[in-house]
């Protein structure tokens, strides 16, 4: 009885997998809470999200000590589905700091929303995202996948009798799906010639591919990295973006922007770095040229918004975040060239800076939101007469993301970046990157100068006080807080850029 | 001095702005509140720079100068081991003029702005950033790592943007955008060149890849390494032809900004050339340094032509675009003593370096206080048919004007002279390995252009100083020099005198650094 348990029944660690594990508690908790719960008096909900995603947080701590693995196959321990390494505690970390953040964003805004959906939508999703860097079968990892992303179409269209919310959610759902059935179907393909899912074991089976199988194995693995590539909204799949970000309640659209990116990003480090190692010299270059298209396509969209259109401000926060993915990548087609590790270091150092300050950058425009609903740049104009602190905090959050002292982490974390380029020989992307930055800087300034620039004749509403809720200014300090401390101390996070992750 | 003694007085020297940049944005403590809010934040920038200016002439009484050619009060502290970035502070005698020079500026401007603050929003946030500027000016001078160096050239980008932006004149906003976004490009492209000498020498390190003399580094990465720094560093500089956004910058900056960017921002430039690209790439710079040489000298024709055109009387010439251009000019000299890749050549370099920020700052200033009285800098209203009569109307104003041209012009026994006279000197004898041919036409166009910038200063001289005896009893009545303009003025005009005297003290300190950076030559 005994031997048949150990053989058919698998030993879970569950310390290891207690981040994903204790979120997704959480969102069943308030599932169930907001049966019993009367209509109005919903605030315990937001006491348990927040709680379980801190929880979550701290369970990170117990698994420092050392790189863990569980769900293994029986038969060749070295196949696990789930690691806890350094890469897979670093990427929680920054989902589940993005998602707190993204709940303290949300919390004012629960008069509009269903309260018992929308957190229990928001815990499943980031639960989704904690557990995709931690996958290392392409199963599991298109499950987190979904996971992360199903739950996010309804948080897009939760705002009810809205078309433009509903709009944007069956966008997002359409362009999401046909990318899981890409992707899909590239697993098979992959599956079918190398008889394995587990990403490491895949790897040494491609090495050994039999010849006959060597188009289909190609192909799956373009495809999946191009499902990967449509997720991210990676240009030419990134039309979906904009107006889905537009159309989804602020938070979410932060939300969106940094815990939806940074799964993403995990999962194609995964399949591009560990999976597909092999095939490095194709998706090498196939990724740094969607690097250099991305970044373009991403700031010149922003560049040409128009600054008194509807939304305008989350419409250009929406075309960065594509310009900012343009960056991540670069990391990563590098690894293709050169040592992988302090390339994905790389990308994790960019990716934890940027979470950090558009998550800030969102946390202001939600408090501008407040009083102008349009949420047009026109309407940040003069904010440092109303808000001086807000208005600060969103200069710094602005240069940050240009990458201009004083936002020296900003300009670190793009060294580092640009860094990864050159030394993998990729001085075409770097230059390319550098014009960009020269591009994103005309539309950073221009809002920064807004900022302070004299109230215009129109009644700008930004400029009435109303003091920020109290999660809301939480949220902008502890962004505005991480941003200053990096600043003065970039080794924090760059470290990473040096460190054996995977 | 004790070299631990000063290690803290440089970091304080830098840090200091800083700091003070913060705490002009809080509000004032008690004890110092001042007449009103406004007064106590221009008075603490005053304060402020004041300290660091004591603190650069500390440095200076301490500095061994008998050894400039070795890193004096230098740190070296690990700051993001991850990339290599240490942070390394230090001068020798090449930086050491160049800080004084940027404390003395930056502190004259702050005392002039206390009493005669630009027309713009508050002062506060002009205090701010004027501080952040100095940090970021004086950081560039003092570290000693590539990446560091980097992230000083860039921190002068959003106060020098600020400043022109919100409290600078006609045009500000697209001139500041302009000065902005084509001095980030430069820089950006710098940064690709520092990473691929860095990543390449193993180093981030100046000292070590000066030490080293680009021995590691392959001839190819050398061309690359300095086309890319060289770029960012004659875009700053400026070098024809990428100098468009000087003009422009210049004209739209509120006097104070116009000081600093001609006085310390544009020598942030060549400095990089000699700090960085001298020693640690010499031979990108033998290859590349002919085609340095023959901008340059287009440049200084350039500079003076575009001035001679303004100064035409009906050409609608602006006073402070006239100088932005001379400033053109100059800096031409100064590349062309790079250039010539010898020690004379360098240190006329360096010498005009100093020189033109002692004489343009002061030209400005005076620019900046005609504005103020006329309203207006354009020539032709200005001068009107006969000329504006200075030397009647406001003597001593007119006395320094005339004072501050011939000085530009390079009128021997003045700080003017010296450098550019070495830096024709190091052209007619170029470093070996360049064609002295070349360097013989550089030297005599250079010297041609010298006779264009004397032809259009004494027509600026004459159209503004000199006039009829009716315009000098006409109204408007204009005040002379006030007192607050003499104490930031009189500085300047003595150093100008006693570098053109003296010029030994300045060369004494930079020629044995110099001949170190050149690898002993």
């Amino acid at each position: 009885m005994s031997t048949l348990a150990t053989s058919v029944v698998q030993s879970v660690d569950w310390a290891a997998i207690a981040p994903p594990g204790i979120v997704a508690a959480a969102a069943l908790v308030v599932l169930v809470a907001d049966l019993f719960l009367p209509e109005g008096r919903k605030q315990p909900l937001v006491g348990i999200t927040l709680a379980g995603l801190v929880l979550a947080g701290l369970s990170l701590l117990p698994l420092l000590d050392g790189d863990r693995s569980t769900f293994c196959l029986v038969g060749s321990p070295a196949d696990c589905s789930y690691v806890a390494d350094r890469f897979t505690l670093v990427v929680q970390l920054l989902v589940l700091a993005g998602a707190l953040v993204a709940a303290l964003l949300s919390v004012h805004t629960l008069d509009e929303l269903p309260a018992g959906e929308f957190w229990f939508l928001l815990l499943s999703s980031a639960s989704g995202a904690a557990l995709l860097p931690a996958s290392r079968d392409l199963a599991t990892l298109v499950i987190a996948l979904e996971v992360t992303t199903l739950p996010s179409f309804a948080l897009v269209g939760l705002r009810r009798g809205d078309r433009l919310s509903s709009e944007a959610a069956l966008k997002f759902f359409l362009s999401s799906v046909a990318a899981t059935a890409v992707t899909l179907l590239g697993v098979s393909f992959v599956y079918a010639a190398t008889g394995t899912l587990h990403l490491e074991a895949m790897a040494k089976g491609l090495q050994g591919v039999d010849p006959r199988l060597d188009t289909l194995a190609a192909a799956g693995a373009a495809l999946t990295v191009v499902g990967f590539a449509f997720k991210l909204a990676v240009a030419p799949f990134h039309f979906w973006v904009p107006d889905t970000y537009t159309g989804a309640p602020l938070p979410v659209a932060g939300y969106l922007s940094v815990v939806g990116k940074a799964a993403g990003f995990a999962g194609l480090i995964l399949v591009t770095v560990v999976a597909f190692r092999p095939y490095a010299h194709v998706w090498g270059p196939a990724v740094a040229v969607l690097a250099a298209l991305t970044m373009t396509v991403g700031n010149v969209g922003a560049l040409v918004q128009r600054p008194d259109r509807p939304r305008s401000a989350v419409r250009l926060l929406a075309w960065s975040s594509i310009g900012q993915a343009g960056y991540l990548l670069v990391p990563i087609a590098a690894a293709a060239y050169t040592d992988p590790d302090r390339q994905i270091g790389t990308t994790l150092a960019y990716a934890l800076m940027y979470a950090a300050v558009n998550l800030g950058a969102f946390g202001v425009a939600a408090l501008v939101g407040r009083t102008a609903p349009q949420n047009r740049l026109t309407d940040y104009r003069g904010l440092h007469g109303g808000h001086p602190l807000a208005a600060l905090a969103m200069a710094f959050f602005l240069l940050c993301l240009a990458g201009l002292p004083p936002g020296v982490i900003g300009l670190f974390a793009k060294v580092a970046v640009f860094s990864s380029a050159v030394d993998a020989g990729l001085g075409w992307l770097a230059a390319v990157m550098a014009v960009n930055v020269v591009i994103a800087l005309v539309y950073y300034l221009r809002w920064t100068v807004l900022l302070f620039a004299k109230p215009g004749a129109e009644p700008a509403a930004a400029v009435r006080p109303s003091g920020p809720s109290r999660p809301l200014g939480a949220a902008i300090a502890l962004t505005a807080v991480v941003g200053i401390v990096l600043s003065g101390a970039p080794q924090l996070v760059l470290r990473f850029a040096s460190a054996t992750l995977l | 001095m004790n070299d631990t003694v000063l290690q803290y007085v440089l970091a304080a020297a830098v840090l200091l702005p800083l700091l003070g940049a913060a705490a002009a944005l809080l509000p004032p403590p008690p004890g110092l509140k001042g007449k009103n809010p406004d007064q106590a934040v221009l008075r603490h920038g005053v304060t402020v720079t004041g300290l660091v200016l004591v603190l650069s002439i500390v440095l200076a009484a301490g500095f061994d100068h008998d050894n400039p050619a070795t890193m004096q009060a230098s740190t070296d502290i690990s700051w993001i081991p991850a990339l290599g970035i240490r942070i390394h502070l230090g001068i020798d005698g090449i930086s050491l003029p160049l800080l004084v020079l940027t404390a003395l500026l930056t502190f004259l401007c702050a005392l002039y702005s206390y009493f005669k603050m630009p027309a713009g929003p508050s002062p506060k946030a002009f205090v701010a950033l004027l501080l952040l500027l100095e940090t970021g000016t004086l950081a560039t001078f003092a570290v000693l790592d590539l990446v560091l160096f980097f992230l000083a050239f860039e921190t002068v980008l959003i106060p020098m943007y600020f400043l022109i932006a919100r409290w600078g004149g006609e045009n500000r906003e697209k001139s500041a955008l302009r000065f902005i976004l084509y001095t980030l490009l430069g820089s950006v492209i710098m940064l690709l060149g520092l990473l691929l000498i860095g990543l390449k020498a193993g180093t981030f390190d100046m000292v070590a890849l000066a030490t080293d003399n680009g021995s590691p580094l392959s001839h190819s990465t050398q061309l690359i390494a300095v086309l890319a720094i060289g770029l960012g560093l004659a875009v700053k500089a400026p070098m024809w032809p990428l100098h468009s956004w000087l003009p422009d910058a210049h004209t739209a900056a509120p006097t104070v900004g116009s000081v600093l960017l001609a006085g310390v921002l544009l020598k942030m430039g060549t400095y990089g050339f000699v700090r960085i690209l001298l020693p640690a790439a010499p031979e990108g710079m033998q290859t590349f340094a002919p085609y340095l040489a023959a901008l340059a000298v287009v440049g200084i024709v350039y500079g003076s032509l575009a001035c001679l055109a303004l100064a035409r009387r009906g050409a609608g010439g602006d006073l402070k675009r006239l100088i932005a251009y001379s400033s053109v000019g100059h800096m031409g000299f100064v590349l062309l003593g790079i250039a010539t890749l010898t020690p004379t050549g360098v240190n006329g370099a360096l010498f005009a370096n100093i020189a033109h920020g002692l004489i343009t700052g002061l030209l400005f200033f005076l620019v900046g206080a005609l504005k103020d009285r006329y309203g207006s800098t354009d020539l032709d209203s200005l001068a009107g048919q006969t000329g504006a009569a200075l030397y009647g109307k406001a003597p001593r104003m007119g006395g320094l004007l005339a004072f501050a041209a011939v000085a530009s012009l390079g009128l021997p026994g003045l700080a003017g002279f010296w450098g550019e006279m070495l830096a024709m000197f190091g052209s007619f004898k170029p470093a070996p390995g360049l064609d002295r041919g070349a360097y013989l036409v550089f030297t005599a166009v250079a010297a041609f252009g010298t006779l264009l910038t004397a032809a259009y200063l004494l027509v600026v001289v004459r159209r503004v100083c000199m006039g009829e005896r009716d315009t000098v009893q006409a109204a408007p009545a204009l005040a002379d020099v006030r007192g607050y303009e003499f104490a930031a003025w009189t500085p300047l005009v003595v150093l100008t005198v006693l570098a053109g005297l003296w010029p030994a003290a300045l060369l004494g300190l930079t020629d044995p650094a110099v001949r170190t950076l050149l690898g002993g030559s």
